[in-house]
């Protein structure tokens, strides 16, 4: 279907219906009862599912097919913010402009600092790329370009926002809020159903829709004789050389599509919410990109995505569980237990959200040096065996998933 | 004059002299031969013909046009391809997916952005890269992962990827090391056979003296860097130079 082999369809279809349904799928306790807490199905975290997801989607293109590191991709993103927020601030609150020029913008970057860094393979090119990313962060963090021209460009510390005295010249009287042609991406329709509130937000649904997309271009590209050349760069750069392949163009044009990406995802964020500022850009936010893919599963398909959500999910619900959150679930226990339970899982929760994340990063690239989606395989694998012991002999055309 | 002219070249590794006044001319659509001890600079030579190294001094002419200063994919574009002494190939892909990159190098040239049709609609591609893997008897092994495969296999995988260029000038650097003597065999029949079909040069290097006599019409014997004698089959047996070259090395 639309050009994709039947393994890939399924695939594409399931991401279809998870994105569609994830505001109920990822609810699944009532409101109000003690596991509520862990639900994911709400607008502003759903948002970085799929925002994240375009990004990490994007820095597979790259580091998935290629095998080239980039440990500044962050630097795109935070560029395709201030584009879109000026945007804002110039034009009006129509997120169409705001979302092409950030991407147009995170482009231009990824030409400039990939045929710079793209002169070096390996570990150079890594570094190459940080450089280039903290040199953006601390420009745009110091707003040098802003303090050379005489007017705040990313206005430094404060960030950048939408002020009523900013020109919008095309406001009229549209939305004070970013929207889609007058659907607003903030407003939302709540469904009640027994004891549980399902939200289907606008904002929500548009960045779904456009990381589905991304999605689809995503397996385009792996199967087209443009990512066949891009794995050989990771399988053997030398060998394609002498088979009469320029690897540098190669090479530029998926850094650039992966800069885009990232600059879409840089867009849509500022989309959501108006605002944006230089620690967008910073290199942990670079490094969490490289984290969420490996996590996940690197130059699979689905396997970024994966690693996106379960550290988005990490980050917001992990993080917000409190002793009291504990004692409350444990308090069956006697008091002795309980106390000595709690204090045992204090380190693994709340703001000690990173240390649960690194123990489960490091449990996977040493159990599961494919990722996530390796446990999936290896789950399927067992299954499949269980039901007929001849078809696992058949795995010769495993492919990525 | 000949499809390859080699004129003067000279190539030094710190006090090592590699190639010392290197003079070869090959023949268009002749089996040239290049034979020597260990480390005489045979490698060393098809290095500079393929632009991994830059030669110290002296020039490389494929037809008429020079070879120096040109990047490795230029040079293939220009109709030449080499089997290398340790193979490369594409290890994490699939035996199929191997051939088909030449193919679409050939097709396509040094870049194309082709990002959006499927390999999988690739007919003509998938019919010469079948045809050729037919030819080196490996069409079976065609969803096999490159790395799986027996070091004989990878050789013949490599020559495949190089044949279906069409190279004008092949480059064979001991392609039949490590085989069996079956899959020796096979190997000269099939480059017997290449070019009986169409128009091609080889420059063989090669230990093995059965495959040398059974394929080259001319041999260069080269020790120390430099061309002792070049001479057709006939002559080369019992040459004294060569004896003396080899020591004993090699049964000539
Ligand atoms: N890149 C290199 N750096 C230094 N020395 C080299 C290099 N390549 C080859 N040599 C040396 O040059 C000589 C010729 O090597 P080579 O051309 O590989 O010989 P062979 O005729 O066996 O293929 C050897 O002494 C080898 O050690
Ligand atoms: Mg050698």
């Amino acid at each position: 279907m639309l050009g994709m082999n039947g393994k890939d369809t399924t695939l594409f279809i399931v991401v279809c219906l998870m994105v569609l349904l994830a505001p109920i799928l990822l609810n699944p306790f009532p409101t109000g009862s003690a596991f509520a807490q862990f639900n994911a199905g709400y607008p502003a975290l759903l948002q970085r599912f799929v925002i994240f997801g375009i990004l990490v989607i994007g820095f597979n293109i790259l580091f998935g097919l290629t095998g080239y590191l980039s440990f500044g991709h962050a630097a795109f993103l935070g560029v395709g913010s201030f584009a879109a927020v000026w945007m804002f601030k110039l034009l009006s609150y129509n997120i169409v402009p705001a979302i092409v020029l950030s991407v147009i913008v995170a482009g231009l970057f990824s030409v400039v600092i990939g045929y710079v860094s793209l002169r070096r393979s390996g570990i150079y090119f890594s570094i190459l790329t940080l450089a280039f990313a903290q040199m953006m962060y601390s420009i745009a963090y110091s707003d040098l370009v802003g303090k050379v021209i005489g007017t705040p460009i990313t206005n430094g510390e404060t960030g950048l926002q939408v002020y009523n005295d900013d020109p919008q010249i095309l406001l009229g009287d549209g939305p004070k809020t970013p929207h889609l042609f007058g659907l607003e991406m903030n407003s939302s329709f709540t469904w009640d159903v027994g004891g549980w509130s399902f939200v289907f937000q606008n904002g929500y649904y548009l960045a779904g829709i456009l990381m589905i997309a991304s999605f689809y271009l995503a397996i385009r590209i792996f199967r087209s004789p443009f990512g066949l050349v891009l794995r050989s760069i990771k399988s053997n750069q030398n060998r394609l050389n002498y088979t009469g392949i320029s690897t540098r163009p190669y090479m530029l044009t998926a850094f650039v599509i992966s800069g885009m990406y990232a600059g879409l995802a840089g867009g849509l964020l500022a989309a959501m919410d108006p605002l944006t500022g230089a620690e967008r850009m910073f290199w942990t936010a670079s490094g969490e990109i490289v984290i969420m893919s490996i996590l996940g599963g690197v130059g699979t398909l689905i396997g970024p995505i994966l690693g996106a959500g379960v550290i988005k999910y990490m980050e917001n619900i992990v993080s917000t569980i409190n002793d009291n959150v504990v004692h409350g679930w444990v308090a069956f226990m006697p008091d002795g237990l309980e106390n000595f339970f709690v204090a045992i899982i204090h380190p693994f929760i709340g703001k000690g959200w990173h240390l649960t994340l690194g123990l489960v990063f490091m449990a996977v690239v040493i159990f599961l040096p494919g990722g996530l989606v390796e446990l999936g395989q290896r789950i399927g694998a067992k299954f499949r065996r269980k039901k007929s012991p001849e078809s696992a002999a058949t795995s010769a055309e495993k492919g990525t998933v | 004059m000949g499809i390859l002219e080699v004129k003067g070249v000279n190539k030094r590794f710190g006090g090592l002299q590699a190639l010392g006044d290197v003079n070869l001319s090959i023949a268009e659509n002749t089996v040239h031969a290049i034979i020597g001890p260990n480390g005489a600079g045979k490698s060393t030579l098809l290095n500079v013909l393929v632009g991994k190294l830059i030669p110290d001094s002296g020039s490389v002419l494929f037809d008429g046009q020079s070879v120096l200063g040109r990047q490795p994919y230029e040079i293939n574009q220009m109709g030449i391809s080499r089997v290398f002494q340790t193979p490369e190939i594409f290890a994490d892909l699939t035996v199929f997916e191997n051939v088909m990159i030449p193919c679409f190098a050939k097709r396509d040239g040094a870049f194309r952005l082709h990002a959006i049709g499927s390999t999988r609609h690739e007919t003509d591609i998938h019919e010469t890269a079948e045809a050729i893997l037919m030819d080196v008897n490996m069409l079976e092994k065609r969803h096999m992962v490159a790395s799986s495969l027996s070091r004989g296999d990878k050789r013949r995988l490599e020559m495949a990827m190089c044949l279906v260029q069409e190279p004008r000038l092949l480059l064979l650097d001991e392609p039949t090391a490590g085989m069996a003597r079956a899959d020796t065999n096979n190997t000269i029949d099939l480059l017997k056979e290449i070019k009986e079909k169409r128009d091609i040069t080889m420059a063989i290097i090669e230990h093995d003296m059965h495959v040398v006599f059974s394929l080259a019409e001319r041999i260069t014997v080269l020790a120390q860097g430099t061309p002792l004698v070049e001479e057709t089959p006939e002559n080369i047996k019992g040459h004294p130079k060569v004896r003396e070259a080899y020591l004993g090395e090699a049964q000539v």
